[in-house]
């Protein structure tokens, strides 16, 4: 991933309010890192969102860090970019402890809102003006900051009382214009529809939805915590669990995420093995994504179509890697061991097999009056609306933005593969269903394509200080012995600093935010998930629908549950 | 490099009289499903489901199964209770205490006197048999596994032990590099 380099080159103090006395540097992953005081942030983010020379226009991300040993104990980061000019910016805010409040960017990025509730939730930073702050992840019944460095890892709390949220706006009664009383619903936590623990309340007029909020978190395991107290490589079994349809890329975009902060590479191999396994692992999310899009509104045979060449790929990937769902395949410098003798053949075999299933589901879907009516027109979402709510990913390009991680900032060699991005205008849920499924097809162009190239040699690097030596070496060589022990007991070492790296999962920009402080465990790991900030949205998209849509654009968006809680 | 993304419009076109009738997409969709219906009735059959548990499924010889504790010649235990497996696991699952070997033919080699892993904090990433130094750890096939209790999920040394010479025993992942 080359990040743009431009980035130095621009004026910033003479474009940012009271530039000259900004701490402005660039940081080891090419962003530049503006360190800024809070009075002064939102001028700031303003004219980074303003300026024509700067114009960055998604919020990728804005998490908190605690340094207990500073001054200012607390780090607001905002991860910016600019989709045109193609930079990207980190903008920092020290904060004290005791004093832990931050204007909320919410009026300058709506992308703001999940993530600075989240912020709050893990940290106990205030962001004032923000127009909703509660907890998000963790229950309202949690005490304590689960982020900060002083909570211990180990403690639980039991629920004791029930309680459920209750917006207060639904426990007032209302009534409409005809003095009918509107009536609130609850949409889950426990549906099928809603493909994973998510709870929306939605106030009814009639069938009409008014107001809706949602209450996630069902599935929160504190993992970044988790990853604090754990080694670098032990990271990867815990990403299989965040976008587990698509396992196989969390754990790649995060060995690209360590292996930069290292600067190691994997050799070629192991990289086009990670491209084919990738973009076969994108087509099965998309067919998950399709299937039970369409199951929920009434059209069972395609999910049994999609799901046929979605279990061939697991089996491919278990072959590979020993396990289907949570494969563990990625290494930090690679894989974890080469792939079997076969796996040519079958890759070749998919290549085939595949299209078969898209086309039918094209031919039972795409032009079906009854499909086309429920779909078009329901849930549409404008270019900029969709990204200053943060989106990426497939749902972004059915909005009409070409965004594509692989294309603007490409990584594992994307630029050598040719194909092309599917994007489409109208941005409802039919247009998310166009380009997921035209998706699918330029995914199938690049594995053939990987798999023309696919070189022999080494999958992991050869570097000790990273990767395990091989195991025949280990059991008759003294040296490798010994750099098998420190590698266990002392784990990888990265140096001490912080980058954001990140690729296109299968729902947009899956990115991670590293701190490491130089010990052989990671000081902070922050997880930007793509469907997070997709589903900010989904409350404000509800309102002038009926329930019955709320379901198909549920569907379309593909919300992740483990990847949304985390 | 290409930093101007090629892009393809996915958009449809208005739906056309015949489509906005109903009828010819539904007879074309049933086209598509009468196919897959002879087909697999008739001709060759391409059915993703097996009747489990009746028929069970290939899986290959990287299947990251229950554990296997392998054993010597003589039936002693290879592992030398390093700690190497315990400090690697992600979720925390294995406890071991070592004892003295007195068996040992150089001298302070360890054993363990407690091997315990537990099944149902195991994610099965086989982190550990990666971490083995002595190859005494691996993994089996065997992945239906079913508990009435907590308590019986925790395997010790005596279930986790090699049973029978290797080669009869349903190998999973082991080190492959």
């Amino acid at each position: 991933m080359t990040v743009s380099s431009a980035n130095t080159e621009l004026p910033l103090r003479d474009l940012l309010p009271g530039g000259a006395d900004l701490k402005i540097e660039e940081a080891s992953d090419g962003h530049a890192v503006i360190t800024v005081d809070r009075t002064r942030l939102l001028g700031v983010l303003e004219a980074l969102r303003d300026r024509p020379e700067l114009k960055c226009n998604l919020l990728a991300d804005v998490c908190g860090v605690d340094y207990p040993d500073r001054e200012d104990r607390f780090e607001v980061v905002y991860h910016l970019a600019s989709l045109e000019h193609l930079h990207r910016f980190r903008v920092k805010v020290p904060v004290a402890e005791g004093d832990a409040v931050v204007p909320s960017a919410y009026g300058v990025y709506k992308a703001a809102d999940w993530f600075e509730r989240e912020a709050y939730d893990m940290f106990g930073i205030r962001f004032e003006g923000h127009p909703n702050l509660k907890r998000i992840l963790t229950h309202d019944a949690f005490q304590g900051h689960p982020l900060r460095k002083d909570y211990d890892p180990g403690q639980r709390w039991f629920l004791t009382d029930a309680e459920t949220m209750v917006p207060e706006w639904a426990t007032a009664t209302s009534e409409d214009d005809d003095q009918f009383e509107t009536q609130v619903l609850n949409l889950g936590p426990s549906h099928p529809a809603t493909h994973g623990t998510l709870r929306t309340v939605v106030r009814l007029d009639g069938e009409v939805i008014t107001r809706a909020e949602c209450e996630i978190g069902y599935l929160h395991r504190c993992f970044e915590k988790m990853s604090e107290t754990h080694g670098w490589q032990q990271v990867i079994p815990y990403t299989d669990r965040l976008n587990y349809c698509s396992s196989m890329m969390n754990g790649v975009g995060y060995a690209l995420a360590a292996e930069h902060m290292l600067g190691v590479e994997a050799p070629p191999r192991a990289q086009v093995v990670r491209v084919i396994l990738s973009e076969l692992s994108r087509v099965m999310d998309h067919c998950v994504c399709l299937g039970a899009n369409l199951v929920d509104l009434g059209a069972l045979t395609n999910f049994w179509y999609f799901f046929q060449p979605r279990e061939e790929i697991y089996g491919l990937l278990e072959a590979c890697a020993g396990g289907r769902l949570t494969v563990s395949y990625a290494r930090i410098g690679g894989l974890a061991h080469d792939v079997p003798a076969d796996f040519v053949e079958r890759v070749r075999f998919l290549l085939g097999y595949i299209p078969k299933f898209i086309d039918d589901v094209d031919k039972l879907v795409t032009r079906n009056r009854i499909f086309r009516d429920r779909t078009e027109g329901v849930g549409v979402i404008s270019g900029e609306e969709a990204l200053a709510w943060g989106w990426t990913g497939p749902c972004l390009r059915a909005s009409g933005v070409p965004y594509d991680v692989r294309r603007a900032w490409p990584y594992m060699g994307y630029q050598d593969y040719d194909f092309e991005v599917p994007v489409a205008t109208t941005g409802d849920t039919y247009a998310r269903y166009l380009v997921r499924m035209e998706e699918m097809r330029q995914s199938l162009r690049i594995v053939e394509q990987a798999l023309e190239r696919l070189p022999d040699g080494p999958v992991i690097t050869d570097n000790h200080h990273v990767a395990l030596p091989p195991k025949s070496k280990v059991y008759s060589e003294m040296e490798s012995l010994i750099w098998h022990f420190k590698l266990i007991y002392e784990g990888i070492k990265i140096p001490a600093g912080d980058g954001y790296f990140f690729t296109e999962g299968a729902n947009g920009e899956l990115g991670y935010y590293l701190v490491s402080d130089g010990g052989g465990k990671p000081y902070r790991i922050k997880v930007r998930p793509p469907c997070f900030a997709v589903f900010q949205t989904y409350p404000h998209m509800l309102v002038g629908h009926m329930v019955a849509d709320s379901i198909a654009i549920m569907g379309s968006l593909n919300i992740i549950a483990g990847e949304l809680d985390r | 490099m290409t930093r101007n993304p090629s892009t393809v419009n996915v958009d449809q076109p208005e739906s056309s009289l015949a489509d906005r009738s109903h009828l010819l997409p539904i007879f074309n969709g049933l086209a598509v499903t009468l196919r897959h219906f002879l087909r697999n009735l008739f001709g060759q059959r391409d059915v993703a489901t097996i009747q489990y548990p009746e028929v069970k499924r290939q899986y290959s010889e990287r299947l990251r199964g229950r554990h296997i504790l392998t054993t010597k010649d003589d039936g002693s235990l290879r592992c030398v209770a390093c700690y190497m497996c315990e400090t690697v696991c992600p979720a925390d699952c294995i406890h071991i205490v070592a004892e003295e070997d007195p068996n040992a033919t150089v001298e302070w080699e360890k054993k363990p006197l407690v091997f315990e892993i537990d099944l149902l904090r195991c994610v099965f990433c086989g982190y550990c048999v990666d971490a083995c130094p002595k190859q005494a750890l691996i993994m089996s096939r065997e992945h239906e596994m079913a508990f009435t209790t907590r308590a019986e999920a925790v395997v010790g040394i005596e279930q986790l032990r090699q049973k029978g010479p290797i080669e009869e025993q349903d190998l999973g992942y082991r080190p492959y590099y």
